[in-house]
């Protein structure tokens, strides 16, 4: 009872906050739009809190290249920027002026690295600026600079709390977003969360059995944790489970044969079961190619260990005739690959 | 009285009784979910099928508009190549206002450009590029290395746009403009103990950093000594960003990605350390990022075909083979569907009104443009320089480009003869007090150590600087790995 309680208004709330970040996230669309706060804004020239400010326009040189065709606000954001910098100013008024400044071009690395200096400078709020980026990645999920410099004030905070959340949100949008499983696994790394990241895990590929990013993370995770052999054997379990469910899945079969090969006792128990596995689908008439792909792997392998000689030609024959199939029909735009897989198998066999 | 919870609170029967309309209602709520739940994960498996059905729609029908054309007019599978100059040559002077976000990254617009219009056999006459080359200096930091932009702090990857850039113009104001000394202060400048590489002081640290700090070390053929100091461990980083997939990430544990295994890789070949990463591993995941119906490369497993990794992926292709050849001879074929990659291009890619696309529905832009038409001339010159494997209509056969840079075989081979010379009075210039190098001795041209690639650019030097016009940049796998 108390556990349900508990785990209910959990529950609620974790509806409650995604459904709130959804609500923002549709309601920041259209004021995110450039047009939006043009209305209000009045040019820095207009402003007497910046009369002492002599803006510096860009020095193109006499001949500008790729010269791009920027709104007149661009450029005069960008020219009072410029005098800042050169004047060294770190103050609240300069503070601000970053962040038009990077609404304008959150790709402008330097305007955020100034944007650091003065932070520090002022020994500002850090988590003002947690909440400002929450809606800076919003906008921006996939740059590179505002994801850095959340990295860079999470470190500064030393209180990662707030990451698993941040990045659960940005993959809710897109599963797959780069930037936001980097940050998960630095975050994860550097302030050991691994905990419940696996459930997470879990989830996502409950989700989209065919997100990479998730296999991959699954990766990262029980490589933390090491791949004993009741690991590799839950996972072997887990992964071909999911291979039944699609089977032409190359992210579960990617990640199958990344646990095969990571197998820390490396006694090669598995591979028979996963062999039983494979040949069960090949017989049942499944066709993919990363299933021949993974066949001629395992046969070539038991091959070449094989002393027995009937046996072993057994073995070459079930490789040769895979690749051939492979080149001719099923993995037809990779034939030279299998050609060249079979070639080289022939070369191991004479060498043996 | 009740005790709820973990804390040491403490509950009246009305607050139990409130409790459990909450527990009841969220009952309901999650039953709820749960069911929409379900309906999600049945939509959204739904929306991955229609995603990937609507850009292989959109493919088949550029393929079947071309299936009927090409019978009316026999020379449909072209390069439009004035569509693609004409695009080129007006957006080096001037960009858009939506190039407002690629503010910070001038020098590659500058790149892109110049690589696309050396692939298509054009060049700009000698005054626009001296303009470049003016610019250039305008973006050059005076502690070193390039900026995004005038006025803005040194980065790497515009550091490396800003290099390739010069060594594709190829004058002595070119070179000039690179100022090697300072450069090498600010690659020390970036570099973290464990061999990685910050993109900027105070920056993010990926492969890209390491990437293009060796390329632009290596270019500018910097000295061996210079060359071991700056990238000490680096190969070891790089060896640890390949993920049990086969490709490389940005970093350790991060999924493996085109772009990111192309620097790894090439890093590591410049670096002539391949043996340090699983080889045959790499080739296979890169041959498996060509799509079978689209004949264009996936950047990362089960992701959509994008235009831009015909290079990222297709480069690495020839370079990883060119691994294999070393250690177990030579590998004649390109393993890939050069032809499939080639049409993908030719007929999906290019827009009617000049620039070449990610895949159909997208607008054109510099960066596609520029990795596009080397991917294709990857395609065409991989497996052999005297018989290129060109689809389509002859004339379609573009310039060959240096799979590890990325510029012209001929511009690396020059560039490298134009260092080589500061080498030689590389002993007698004060070090950067950041580099702490022994400059005890004429070390710098160590010969005996050279690793097959960097003696093949050395050859490829002293060829062009004696020979110029006769010489014959042989084809990218052979060259790489001769």
């Amino acid at each position: 009872m108390e556990q349900s309680y508990e785990s209910a208004v959990g529950t609620i709330q974790r509806i409650l906050g995604l459904y709130f970040v959804k609500c923002l996230k549709g309601g920041k669309m259209s004021d995110s739009d450039s047009d939006d706060w043009s209305e209000e804004w009045i040019p820095y020239s207009e402003r007497n809190e910046w009369a002492d400010i002599v803006p510096i326009p860009q020095d193109d040189g006499e001949h500008p290249i790729v010269a791009i065709a920027y709104s007149p606000k661009f450029r005069e954001v960008f020219d009072y920027f410029r005098a800042v910098l050169a004047h060294r100013e770190k103050s609240q008024r300069a503070l601000e002026l970053t962040a038009d400044a990077l609404r304008l071009n959150p790709a402008n690395y330097t305007v955020w690295q100034y944007r650091r200096d003065i932070l520090r400078a002022l020994e500002s709020d850090l988590y003002e600026e947690l909440d400002y980026l929450d809606e800076v990645i919003r906008d921006n999920a996939k740059n590179y600079q505002v994801w850095h410099h959340r990295r860079v004030i999470v470190e500064m905070l030393n209180d990662s709390s707030k990451e698993l959340e941040l990045t659960e949100v940005a993959l809710e949008r897109d599963n797959k977003n780069y930037h936001a499983w980097q940050h998960r696994q630095w975050a994860i790394k550097t302030f050991d969360l691994f905990e419940n990241e696996l459930s997470f895990v879990d989830r996502l590929i409950a989700e989209d059995i065919r997100n990479n990013s998730a296999w991959n993370q699954r990766f990262f995770v029980l490589k933390h944790f090491g791949f004993t052999s009741d690991v590799v054997q839950r996972e072997i379990q887990y992964t071909m489970n999911r291979i039944r469910v699609v089977k032409n899945n190359e992210s579960a079969w990617n990640y199958l044969g990344g646990i095969l090969k990571y197998e820390d006792n490396g006694t090669g128990n598995c591979h028979q079961e996963v062999l039983s596995f494979c040949e069960e689908l090949y017989t049942s008439g499944v066709r993919s190619p990363y299933l021949l792909a993974f066949l001629i792997d395992l046969y070539r392998d038991q091959c070449l260990q094989q002393s027995n000689v009937t046996e072993s030609d057994v073995l070459s024959r079930k490789v040769f005739n895979l690749c051939n199939d492979m080149s001719k029909k099923y993995d037809i735009v990779r034939r030279k690959y299998w050609q060249y897989i079979a070639e080289q198998f022939k070369e191991n066999l004479a060498e043996k | 009285m009740l005790r709820i919870g973990a804390g040491s609170f403490v509950c009246t029967k009305k607050m139990y009784m409130q409790a459990r309309q909450v527990q009841k209602l969220s009952k309901v709520i999650w039953q709820n979910i749960r069911r929409q739940t379900v309906d999600c994960k049945e939509m959204l498996e739904r929306c991955v099928v229609k995603i990937r059905q609507k850009t292989e729609n959109s493919i088949e029908k550029c393929f079947s508009r071309f299936q009927q054309m090409q019978y009316l007019d026999p020379k449909v599978k072209k390069i439009h190549r004035e569509d693609h100059q004409r695009y080129l040559e007006s957006m080096l002077r001037r960009l858009p206002l939506h190039y407002e976000c690629l503010d910070s990254s001038r020098p590659w617009n500058v790149y892109w450009i110049l690589q696309a219009a050396h692939l298509l056999n054009f060049t700009f006459d000698d005054e626009t590029l001296e303009h470049v080359v003016e610019f250039l200096i305008k973006c050059r930091h005076p502690n070193g290395g390039f900026a995004g932009g005038p006025g803005q702090y040194p980065h790497l990857a515009p550091t490396y746009a800003a290099v390739n850039s010069l060594c594709l113009i190829g004058t002595s104001n070119a070179y000039r403009a690179i100022d090697r000394e300072s450069l090498m202060q600010f690659l020390f400048s970036v570099r973290e103990p464990d061999g990685s590489f910050r993109l900027h002081v105070d920056g993010e640290t990926d492969v890209r950093g390491a990437y293009c700090a060796i390329s632009c070390a290596k270019l500018t053929n910097m000295p061996e000594e210079v060359i071991k100091k700056l990238f000490d461990k680096t190969g070891d980083w790089i060896a640890r960003c390949q993920t049990y997939e086969g490709g490389f990430g940005g970093a350790p544990d991060l999924e493996a990605h085109g772009g990111y295994t192309f620097c790894g890789i090439a890093a590591l070949a410049l670096l002539d350390e391949g043996h340090k990463c699983d080889i045959e591993q790499l080739l296979k995941w890169n041959l498996q990022r060509q799509m079978p119906f689209e004949g264009g490369f996936q950047g990362r497993t089960n992701k959509l075909v994008d235009g831009c990794y015909s290079f990222w992926v297709g480069a690495t292709i020839p370079i990883t083979q060119a691994f294999i050849s070393q250690k177990s001879g030579s590998m004649k074929k390109s393993l890939f569907d050069t032809s499939a990659l080639q049409e993908y291009i030719l007929v999906c890619c290019q827009k009617a009104n000049g620039g070449l696309i990610d895949k159909p529905g997208k607008p054109q832009d510099l960066y596609h443009t520029c990795y596009t038409l080397s991917g294709v001339s990857i395609a065409q010159h991989s497996e052999s320089s005297l018989n290129p494997q060109v689809l389509g209509d002859p004339a379609n056969e573009l310039l060959p480009t240096h799979p590890l840079f990325n510029v012209p075989p001929r511009a690396v081979a020059r560039s490298l003869a134009h260092f080589e010379l500061l080498n030689d009075n590389f002993k007698d210039f004060r070090n950067p007090s950041s580099c702490q190098l022994d400059t005890g001795g004429n070390q710098y041209k160590n010969d005996c150590e050279k690793s097959s690639i960097e003696s093949y650019m050395e050859v490829e030097g002293v060829v062009s600087a004696t020979e110029e016009e006769e010489a014959q940049i042989s084809s990218v796998s052979s060259s790489i790995s001769n």
